[in-house]
């Protein structure tokens, strides 16, 4: 299966985790089976509004089954729970951190907004 | 004559010169187009007699005739439709109403239907004027559709003095666009003449003939303003001193003018400025 990380830069396992899911930089695609991992850009980056939904379009075309990043806000959420897609937060760390937290159980899964929506880039 | 009251910064007065100017003068219908956060009836003490709902169109898919082909997601600039599964979702507070993936569905799977976006108020007798207000709705994207509703109501006999939101985005320009004259307000800061500067500019995109009124102006510090002002040619209507007996009367919810009447002169004065523009 595939898991999304919010990550901040496309260079490797020890690109950062990117705290914010709707305007984080990069996205990882993780394919947990082969243990490939692909960045894609994250076009909802500089959004007018809306950048949470676009980027729930952007991971949920890749067909992921889980996202993982630092917070989710509540249309994000929504979209997500829409796509049948799992979420889960944690603090901060590397890619490859996160990857093996996740693998290991250690994440988890919200059920619900993890921060208020601000409308727009600020 | 229909007076917008803008700046480019918050803060800077707006209600200040427009409520005051609005109680000032004969015969004004007053409206506050600043629909995110109106704040003018405090001073005007307004009791609301009329009110009514302002609606816009958000899309319905029908999802028997919705083939999944994505064209309205990836027409909304809004980011208001994603498709997650098999469906297409709204998201509506994000749709502004534009029409356009109506439109675009080759299937004819979507239709409208009203959402609502917020009220607008009016008190037509008080304090010797006609009072209307709009107000969005929370969680509303676009306060265009209330200023629209407000804009309605307009009553071309009297003189109508507009509160305009703060900034220079599509709010503003809706409460400026159909103005015959635009006051800016400032303040004798940097920051203040940073966006004194991008609200010139949008009024002069606009077309519109306007002066400027310096509020907590300060004899040292208004050159900021005054030097920009005459190498752009453009006029002072006024300046409001910083003043601590002005600043008491607004934290009360007092107009000034109530309690300093002198100034009801000087604001009549700036009408009479403004109404030479137009001979």
């Amino acid at each position: 299966m595939k898991i999304a990380v919010s990550v901040n830069n496309n260079t490797g396992l020890d690109a950062e985790l990117d705290p914010r899911f709707g305007r984080a930089d990069y996205f990882a695609i993780f394919e947990t089976e082969t243990e490939e991992v692909n960045f894609i850009n994250n076009a909802a980056k500089n959004a007018a509004g809306g950048a949470g939904i676009q980027a729930v379009q952007t991971i949920a075309d890749q067909g992921v089954s889980a996202a993982i990043s630092g917070n989710m806000g509540p249309k994000a959420y929504d979209a997500l729970k829409a796509a049948a897609i799992k979420v889960y937060v944690t603090k901060g760390g590397t890619l490859q951190e996160v990857i093996k937290a996740y693998e290991a159980g250690a994440l988890v899964e919200v059920s619900g907004p993890t921060n208020a929506g601000h409308a727009g880039l600020r | 004559m229909k007076i917008t009251v803008l700046s480019g910064k918050g803060g800077t007065g707006k209600t200040t010169v427009a409520t005051n100017l609005a109680l000032s003068l004969d015969n004004v219908q007053f409206l506050d187009s600043d629909v995110e956060e109106p704040n003018s009836y405090i001073f005007i003490e307004p009791n609301f007699e009329e009110s009514m709902v302002v609606n816009r169109k958000v899309p319905v898919i029908d999802k028997t005739k919705c083939t999944s082909c994505r064209q309205c997601v990836d027409f909304c600039e809004y980011n208001a439709l994603a498709l997650l599964g098999d469906d297409v979702h709204l998201f509506s507070e994000l749709c502004h109403s534009c029409g356009g993936c109506k439109h675009i569905c080759p299937e004819g799977a979507i239709t409208e239907e009203d959402r609502k976006a917020g009220e607008i108020k009016f008190d037509n007798e008080v304090k010797g004027l006609q009072f209307g207000q709009g107000e969005l709705s929370i969680g509303e994207a676009s306060a265009i559709p209330v200023i629209e509703a407000l804009k309605e109501h307009i009553d071309n006999d009297k003189s109508i003095i507009m509160d305009a939101p703060p900034g220079t985005t599509c709010p503003t320009i809706e409460a400026a666009v159909d103005a015959d004259y635009c006051i800016l307000v400032t303040e004798p800061t940097p920051f203040g003449l940073h966006d004194l500067k991008m609200a010139v500019e949008v009024v002069r995109v606009l077309d519109k003939p306007f002066g400027v009124i310096i509020n907590r102006s300060d004899h040292d510090s208004d050159k900021i303003i005054e030097d920009y002002a005459e190498e752009e040619g453009i006029s002072i209507l006024l300046k409001i001193p910083f003043s601590r007996q002005i600043a008491q009367l607004y934290s009360n919810g007092t107009p000034f003018i109530e309690a300093m009447p002198e100034w009801e002169n000087k604001f009549k004065d700036v009408f009479s400025k403004i109404k030479k523009v137009f001979e």
